[in-house]
């Protein structure tokens, strides 16, 4: 019997494309015979805006890269420039430290969202309802250390702009103590749950020879059976003080990136709370004044900090003629920064590499052969954001 | 009042009577369309979970145009997306409001570049400007509390809904 | 590590290697365009890099040759990095494509032509990827105006 395929349109307005995906399914039947994704509809040209920025000046603007894990865009993009600058070993020891706590607890707070939404696809509310509900104690600490719940912009370049407040050491700890609880909580309603794993074991395999050639990095990378993560093999700031394991699973599928990520989450606490202990007070900005901004107290009470911040902020510094390629482990994968500067206050060239533009191009051959209902859990378990695929 | 009263409904206190009831229930249940664009649709998710709590204000999202009274803009719009949400907008029902929530929405934000429209306001007809990049939860419960204001204003709705005359907004 | 391979390349290549640069213990290789395919089939089956970090493409106005396409190379195995160039003349803004030595270089030119104007022979796909199909111009190129060709720039901010 003659049959033929069907096209149909999904997103961008979606609910489960996560943001503005669209995608071009074909099917046979239920099965999908060719996805073909189509991006661009948040593309906001941040690769241009900042080459008509200061380097300071383009912090803000990673941050609404991947907006679900601000201070990671930030701390990629700092690293970049400190590389650039050649003072990545100015940095103090304590601005370094509260960089990885600050870094963990993102990387927890984007793999909450990531679950929550996941969940969400595949039809488990409570689980999305409970880790909005931990996400926003992660909000309150960003608030108190930065001022904004979302769009953070904590890092500078040669360290941070303010310390950590009074009191919030005891706060981070009895969070990051109270997330193990959390997670056997999230694990108890979706690793033993039945439908869960019907919809999510043996879907979106992918192999590890594969997925290195699609480019595929971070935790989808791990899930394959690569055990690659850069925060050990290239260790930035101080990851090469802690002590922390890399969970990787070899089945390659959805339910093992859901297994990998939520062992990763413990891991972070693990970082968190060594990273504690380690806190020693200090400074928090390197010691180069012709690229920091001074401390707050000394541009409102001397003139000598007034004038420099004025200079910097209205000049800017200039790194010598140079490139670099920064890749930092964000939580989806690796973030790379590629810096052009021509000796200007300006970068000349900023590319990103985003992981997850990287990540989405694996879907087409993910979703190859599987039910179109399948095609919502493959979307969630390679935790996209738009903001950066497009950027 | 200064409003032309419908004949057919009588005099006028029948009509401001028909149209606060209309206003109520149509203030009282907003349900906004689930559109996301970018770091503001976070908030607005933040906004519907369990802390902040939307449904309680008689706010459901959903996820048909069909089905919504407000579209919030929660996000940066660029040249690509706009036709896609000129649809999304043409294909709700009367009456219909927007909310630009966020710099972006409103004039662009920072993100003064080739592919960016400067604020949703160059295309569509926006009721309410929440500002901050992005707006917290809070700031976009104020802005949905202001629109049920506005709502609460309107004169002759009921008259609209059967078809004489048009709404009128006292300013 | 990195050094080594240059070296090797070079052994192997001759003269297709341009040039090589190191600079904040990052090394650079420029290689000859025509012969890009080859050489990073080489470097992916017998100097192991098997993942490609990155591809873009930087816009040198006012020099000649005014392009360059730019590779970060990764081996996962022992865990080094390896930046090759190609420089590509205005006249004549092709390369051709690495997405047969890694699948993932696809979207990344695909990026490349869409923003930077380069296109890639023998492409599978080569369509504009982030902006709609009928822009015109390339937006990252230096000479195209930050807040697109049609607009008066606002004399309100610095940019």
């Amino acid at each position: 019997m003659a049959t033929e395929t069907m096209t149909i349109n999904m997103g961008p307005q979606h609910p489960s494309t996560h943001g503005v995906l669209q995608l071009i399914l074909e099917l046979d039947g239920e099965i999908v015979v060719k996805a073909t994704p189509h991006i661009g509809f948040l593309h906001r040209g941040t690769e241009k805006l900042s080459e008509y920025r200061t380097y300071h000046q383009v912090i803000p603007l990673t941050d609404r890269l991947d907006y679900l894990a601000p201070m990671s865009n930030n701390l990629g993009y700092v690293l970049a420039v400190e590389k650039l600058l050649g003072i990545t070993d100015k940095i103090p020891e304590r601005a370094n430290t509260i960089r990885v706590i600050m870094a963990e607890l993102t990387r927890i707070k984007s793999h909450l969202v990531w679950l929550a939404t996941h969940a969400l696809d595949i039809g488990a509310m409570t689980v999305f309802l409970y880790c909005f509900r931990e996400r926003e104690e992660i909000i309150d600490i960003y608030e108190k250390v930065s001022g904004a719940r979302m769009t953070t912009n904590y890092f500078r370049v040669g360290g941070l702009s303010e310390d950590l407040p009074e009191g919030l050491v005891d706060e981070i700890r009895k969070f990051t103590e109270s997330m193990e609880g959390h997670l056997e909580t999230y694990e108890g309603l979706l690793t033993g749950n039945k439908i869960w794993q019907k919809r999510t074991i043996d879907v979106g395999y992918i192999s590890g020879e594969d997925a290195i050639d699609i480019g595929l990095s971070g935790p989808a990378l791990r899930a394959s059976g690569v055990d690659w993560d850069l925060r050990r093999d290239d260790p930035y700031c101080n990851y090469s003080e802690f002590d922390f394991e890399v969970p990787t699973r070899t089945e390659g599928d959805t339910f093992a990136r859901y297994k990998v990520r939520l062992d990763e989450m413990r891991q972070s606490a693990r970082i968190i709370l060594q990273g504690l202990d380690k806190l020693k007070p200090g400074p928090i900005l390197a010691d180069c004044p012709q690229v920091c901004l001074p401390a707050k107290k000394d541009v409102v009470n001397t003139i000598e900090g007034l004038i420099h911040h004025f200079k910097i902020v209205t000049e800017g510094f200039k790194p010598e003629e140079g490139e670099i390629y920064v890749g930092t482990e964000a939580p989806k994968g690796e973030l790379g920064y590629y810096l052009v500067s021509d000796g200007s206050t300006h970068p000349y060239r900023m590319k990103i590499r985003p992981p997850s533009f990287v990540n989405l191009q694996a879907l087409p051959q993910m979703v190859e052969g599987v039910l179109l209902a399948d095609v919502i859990a493959t979307i969630g378990t390679l935790d996209i954001v738009l903001g950066e695929i497009d950027r | 009042m200064g409003i032309e009263q419908p004949k057919t409904l009588g005099n006028g206190f029948v009509t401001t009577s028909l149209d606060k009831l209309v206003n109520w229930s149509r203030a009282k249940s907003l349900w906004p369309m689930t559109f996301g664009l970018a770091c503001c649709a976070i908030e607005m998710m933040a906004a519907g979970a369990a802390r902040f709590d939307l449904d309680r204000m008689g706010v459901l999202f959903r996820a048909s145009p069909r089905q919504a009274d407000v579209i919030i803009i929660a996000g940066t719009v660029t040249k690509k997306m706009m036709p896609v949400i000129r649809t999304v907008y043409e294909q709700m029902p009367e009456p219909r409001y927007v909310i630009a929530m966020g710099a972006c929405a409103s004039s662009g934000g920072i993100f003064d570049t080739y592919s960016v429209i400067q604020g949703i306001d160059e295309e569509l007809p926006v009721d309410v400007y929440v500002p901050g990049c992005p707006p917290r939860p809070e700031g976009l419960l104020y802005g949905l509390m202001k629109l049920q204001e506005k709502i609460m204003k309107e004169r002759n709705s009921f008259g609209a809904a059967i078809g004489v005359g048009e709404v009128v907004n006292e300013a | 590590m990195s050094k080594q391979v240059v070296e090797k390349l070079k052994e192997k290549f001759g003269a297709l290697v341009l040039a090589e640069a190191e600079y904040r213990d990052e090394t650079t290789v420029t290689v000859e365009r025509g012969e890009v395919v080859e050489i990073c089939t080489y470097l992916r089956d017998d100097c192991g890099f098997n993942f490609l970090s990155d591809l873009c493409g930087v816009d040198y106005l006012g020099r000649a040759p005014r392009f360059e396409v730019v590779y970060n190379l990764y081996n996962i195995t022992i865990k080094s990095r390896l930046r090759v160039k190609v420089l590509v003349e205005e006249q004549d803004p092709r390369v051709d494509t690495v997405s047969g030595v890694w699948s993932t270089a696809n979207w990344h030119e695909r990026e490349c032509w869409d923003l930077m104007g380069i296109s890639f022979n023998n492409h599978p796909d080569l369509r504009r990827i982030l902006l709609p199909e009928d822009w015109q111009g390339h937006p990252l190129r230096k000479d195209y105006p930050l807040q697109g060709p049609d607009r008066e720039p606002y004399q309100g901010r610095l940019s």
